[in-house]
């Protein structure tokens, strides 16, 4: 049933609202049940247990709530949700009501990736069509007290707005940046409310398996990593694309399925991942093991380590929020650090500080992003590190 | 909390509530009320109430985090991150300031990985921060520089900048902006923008472009800035700092044919001795004057005579303007009446509510009316020619500097005011002249000003205006000695920190006669208070800009504030001795005891009422003979103000 393959097949047995029909019938703890026992994680890349999200935003006690769809995808070599809402937005609108129907909220929010402002018309007409039908506004289905709408709120470009709160923060008309967490957005979201977020292919996910059941999906991928994956492949392989694939996979596996055998190294989600070398190509996607959003760029044989850590390290360098001094100031640190590589001017002393610094990006940042920006660089200086000083050698001759 | 200057509404803030003072619940969580929690800090358990911070624990049992972000007065932002701590069974590495503690933890101010990314994060603003340290004003009193020695930074492992990437803003009369020195530490920022609400400073660009601008990154001068200086005194290191006159004026002392006369505010000097190492709240106001003279000041006059005379002009001013409206009707007599001394909040009112400058009082600041009176009165006086005389005013404040380069700031016919100094650059001066300010001998102020009231000191205060204005009103109108009402002439209703005080005062039916002072005005519309008969005089006090926003739209609206007589506005948080010239750092307990410093001055005076100052008297008899408000009370005592608008063009 769950062949690898390219594209997406997962909707095709799943009739459009049949996962909407079968919540309705559900009490809302119910619905949260049906989730916490399908062990679905959040799809954006961090693998919060979506049931425990929906739960803590039920049980919050301040009104009104809301449920935002985070379509700001803006991850270096992922483009899965530009797919799901081309194609299957509907299941992605289905599972914000659903959402909505579970944790109480009578308002959704896109947040659509401002390059995808091309997608915006369709989405707008499909959402008509779903009010049209009472698949949203006033009492929904007809079930008395279900009233649940979405609106589409475009993002502007910066990448850090991913970043669930700094996406609030955007929402809420200010600069996109991170709050301080705790308090979180469950608790304390958008306009100081109770708000979840998830990602589009979270939520999509979540209609599925209202429609099929926990079971179903339980099934499928790990005992930790529960169900189906999307990935968007690039790099040096021949089929490039999304592929639908159960988490749990080795990275092995996947590159043979996707044409990217004898790659040197895989990028695994994306500039904020980590660099997995050919010798741990056994390793799983999964959340135990390779965490990913679900994007997988691939080095062949002939690519440049210290110019794949270089290009990370300048997308950060711009795309930090600006708050943080590790991951304003730090960053450019290592991107220096890298020039000076590519010069044949760095000490291996100053290497290993620069290691050091990674570590205090990684710990003391704000926010996840700023957490993760030094992973990249990290993995690559030491998986790499007889390339990349090699390169002294080179450069000095 | 109630010594707090945020505002108490939050809707304009950009901060969500629930990061806006992360610290004890509020009656809106009722469920955290009384709740404590444990935390085991280092080797200290303690107990705490619910939402209190890993850095608000620490500190109630001695244990030492670094700030730089956080500031007792502003918001939290948790950016700088040296503030992190190890929490037991956290991944990550928590900012103590930013973390209220909800649930028993266990936290670590000193591991290996806290120590690291604390030397990492000074190693990396100390990367970007152009310290020439020498040259700075802020040279032993930059908590940046503080830290670096508490970490013991002995090498600048990732670089430093070896000359300035940026040109200072030198545009303003007031604050000069320093981007090279500037750690992006955003206190202006939430300075400007929270604790003010005026808006002038933001963050703008993202990753490692990011700065703090004005809109269009327009020079100072440019924009809104109201000159409160409340960024100086909360800026970590030297990015900013007040516009500096004190070379000008050693100049002008080492010039025999100048005659330089200062005249000193009352709150500077509850607060110049912090400069020198005294608590804060210690009064040195009689050894200052000798320290001044020692400097090469020929006279040394206090403020607080203007203040009292502002009392006779501005309070004459609101008696005249309630009968237009009250009696006559006269639509141009706008009630309340708004106090004018702070040029911070003069410069606010046109900037934002330019529609509402009819209610602002046409008299003077006090520095404004003594550097009128010296270059007329004091000169004849003395025989001296207005041109020779140079006049400084030591202010707590860094918007005088501005007010005094008014262009309308010249009725003398000379520049009134020539140098506006903070209480931080007369400090600087006496070192300078290798003074020990506390070893001073005390001596008094110089005649003909050197008589001073107790209600011209405790303007260095919020609510002193209008305390010292009711003790006077009290006995001008009531006829009856203000101690009867208010036991030592302590009126304590407007006394206080809380942002916004409102307080009444029932005139009653009886009255005394109209007194000789004010019929000196031959203008006068009546002959007796009957008008008055049954009255009940409203007024309120409000501090801080985002204060005065409220005031301001409550008036608009036609809400409590707009049936108030008379309300006293002071830019600043605390009012003057919070003012943005003042000894850094500030923090509300350091505002208290300044506070304090200011009430036990004016209790120790003998005369404690405005139209009681001799001197004034004396002014009125020999000079302005016209009485309060007359023909030239207007001239070199009143002022006009621009509507400037929120747009610069």
């Amino acid at each position: 049933m769950n062949a690898p393959h390219k594209g997406i097949t997962l909707f095709n047995d799943i009739e459009v609202n049949s996962g909407l029909k079968a919540a309705i019938g559900l009490s809302r703890s119910d619905i949260i049940g049906v989730i916490r026992d399908s062990g679905l994680k959040g799809r954006g890349g961090a693998g919060f247990p979506t049931g425990t999200k929906w739960n803590l935003a039920a049980a919050a006690t301040k009104h009104p709530k809301y449920v935002v769809c985070n379509a700001d995808e803006g991850e270096p070599g992922t483009f899965k949700d530009r797919v799901l809402l081309t194609d299957f937005a509907d299941y992605v609108f289905e599972g914000m009501t659903i959402a909505g129907l579970a944790t109480g909220a009578a308002t959704g929010i896109v947040y659509l990736r401002g390059e995808y402002r091309y997608l915006l018309a369709g989405l707008e007409a499909m959402l008509a069509e779903r009010r049209s039908s009472n698949l949203l506004g006033k009492a929904i289905l007809g079930k008395e007290g279900f009233d649940f709408d979405i609106e589409i709120r475009l993002g502007s470009g910066a990448y850090v707005c991913g970043e669930e709160t700094a996406l609030i923060e955007s929402l809420e008309g200010q600069r996109g940046e991170p709050r301080n967490r705790p308090p979180f957005p469950v608790d304390t979201g958008y306009m100081g409310c109770p708000t979840v977020v998830n990602n589009v292919e979270t939520l999509a996910l979540a209609t599925c398996i209202l429609a099929k059941g926990a079971d179903w999906f339980k099934a499928i991928g790990t005992e930790k990593s529960s169900g189906i994956k999307l990935f968007s492949v690039s790099g040096d392989v021949e089929r490039p694309g999304v592929y639908e694939l159960p988490l749990g996979i080795s990275i092995g596996e996947l590159l043979t399925v996707v044409g990217g055998e004898g790659a040197k190294a895989v990028q695994v989600g994306g500039a904020s991942g980590r660099c997995v070398p050919a010798e741990q190509f056994a390793r799983a996607l999964a959340f135990e093991d390779v965490s990913t959003g679900g994007s997988i760029i691939v080095f062949g044989a002939g690519r440049d380590m210290l110019m794949v850590a270089k290009n990370f390290l300048e997308f950060f360098v711009d795309e930090s929020c600006g708050q943080c001094t590790p991951c304003r100031v730090g960053n450019r640190k290592l991107l220096e650090g890298v020039e000076m590589l590519e010069r044949g001017q760095c000490s291996v002393a100053y290497l290993r500080e620069l290691a050091a610094l990674g570590e205090t990006m990684q710990l003391a940042g704000k926010c996840g992003l700023g957490q993760s920006s030094a992973n990249a660089f990290l993995s690559i200086i030491e998986h790499f590190k007889d390339e990349i000083l090699g390169r002294d050698v080179v450069a000095a001759q | 909390m109630a010594n707090q200057p945020t505002n108490p509404s939050v809707e304009t803030s950009r901060a969500p509530k629930s990061q806006h003072a992360q610290a004890v619940a509020t009656p809106d969580q009722n469920a955290g009320i009384g709740a404590m929690v444990s935390v085991t800090i280092d080797h200290h358990e303690l107990k705490v109430p619910l939402g209190t911070t890993i850095l608000q624990a620490a500190q109630k049992v001695g244990v030492h985090i670094p700030t730089l972000c956080h500031h007792p007065d502003l918001c939290v932002a948790g950016v700088c991150r040296i503030c992190v701590v190890e929490v037991a069974g956290q991944r990550t590495l928590q900012a103590s300031c930013a973390y209220p503690i909800t649930q028993p933890i266990r936290v670590f101010t000193h591991t290996r990985k806290v120590r690291q990314a604390r030397r990492h994060v000074l190693d990396l603003l100390l990367s970007e921060h152009y310290g020439e340290c020498y040259s700075c004003f802020r040279n032993n009193n930059c908590e940046l520089q503080g830290l670096a020695k508490e970490y013991g930074v002995d090498h600048f492992r990732f670089g430093h900048p070896d000359k300035p990437a940026h040109e200072p803003d030198r545009s303003s009369y007031s604050v000069i902006r320093d981007m090279n020195k500037c750690i992006l530490c955003r206190r202006c920022v939430r300075t400007c923008i929270d604790l003010q609400e005026v808006g002038v400073l933001e963050a703008t660009h993202r990753g490692s472009e990011t700065t703090i601008a004005t809109f269009e990154d327009k020079p100072l001068a440019d924009v809104v800035c109201i000159n409160c200086g409340q960024c100086i005194n909360r800026c970590p290191t030297g990015a900013l700092r007040a516009n500096d006159p004190t070379d000008e004026v050693w100049q002008a002392i080492d010039d025999p044919t100048k005659h330089v006369v200062i005249q000193t505010a009352p709150a500077p000097r509850a607060a110049i001795g912090e400069c020198f190492g005294c608590e804060p709240g210690t009064p040195l106001t009689f050894q200052m004057n000798s320290a001044i003279r020692e400097c090469g000041f020929d006279k040394v006059f206090d403020t607080n005579f203007t203040a009292d005379l502002t009392i006779i002009e501005e309070g004459t001013e609101l008696i005249l303007r309630l009968y237009k409206a009250l009696v006559l009707g006269d639509k141009d007599a706008v009630v309340p009446q708004f106090t004018s001394c702070s040029p911070g909040w003069v410069k606010y009112i046109e900037h934002f509510y330019p529609e509402m400058l009819g209610h602002m009082s046409s008299a003077k600041s006090p520095q404004q009316m003594f550097g009128a009176v010296i270059k007329t009165y004091y000169a004849r006086l003395h025989n001296l020619d207005p041109k020779d005389i140079v006049t400084v005013a030591l202010m707590p404040c860094s918007a005088k500097k501005f007010e005094c380069n008014r262009p309308e700031m010249a009725d003398s016919g000379y520049k009134d005011v020539d140098y506006g100094l903070t209480t931080r650059e007369l400090a600087q001066m006496f070192t300078e002249a290798g003074i020990d300010l506390p070893e001073m001998p005390k001596s008094d102020f110089d005649d003909p000003f050197g008589t001073a009231t107790g209600s011209g000191v405790i303007f260095g205060a919020t609510g002193g205006v209008m305390e010292a204005a009711i003790r006077t009103v009290v006995e001008l109108v009531l006829g009856v000695k203000v101690e009867n009402l208010f036991e030592h002439a302590d009126v304590i209703p407007v006394r206080g920190f809380e942002g916004v005080r409102y307080a009444e005062l029932p005139l009653g039916e009886k009255f005394g006669p109209v007194p000789e002072l004010l019929k000196l005005n031959k203008d006068l519309p009546f002959d007796s208070w009957d008008w008055l008969k049954g009255a009940t005089l409203k007024v309120a006090i409000c501090h801080g800009t985002a204060n005065a926003k409220r005031v301001l739209e409550d008036i608009k609206a036609g809400g409590k504030f707009s049936q108030c007589h008379f309300i006293e506005f002071m830019a600043c948080p605390g009012g003057c001795l919070g003012g943005g010239g003042m000894p850094i750092p500030t923090s509300p307990e350091i505002r208290a005891a300044r506070a304090k410093a200011i009430y036990g001055e004016d209790a120790a005076y003998e005369i404690r009422k405005s139209h009681e100052n001799p001197a004034v008297v004396k002014l009125y008899t020999e000079f302005l003979t016209e009485g309060p408000c007359g023909h030239l009370s207007h001239k070199l005592l009143h002022t006009g103000y621009t509507p400037r608008g929120r747009y610069i063009v």
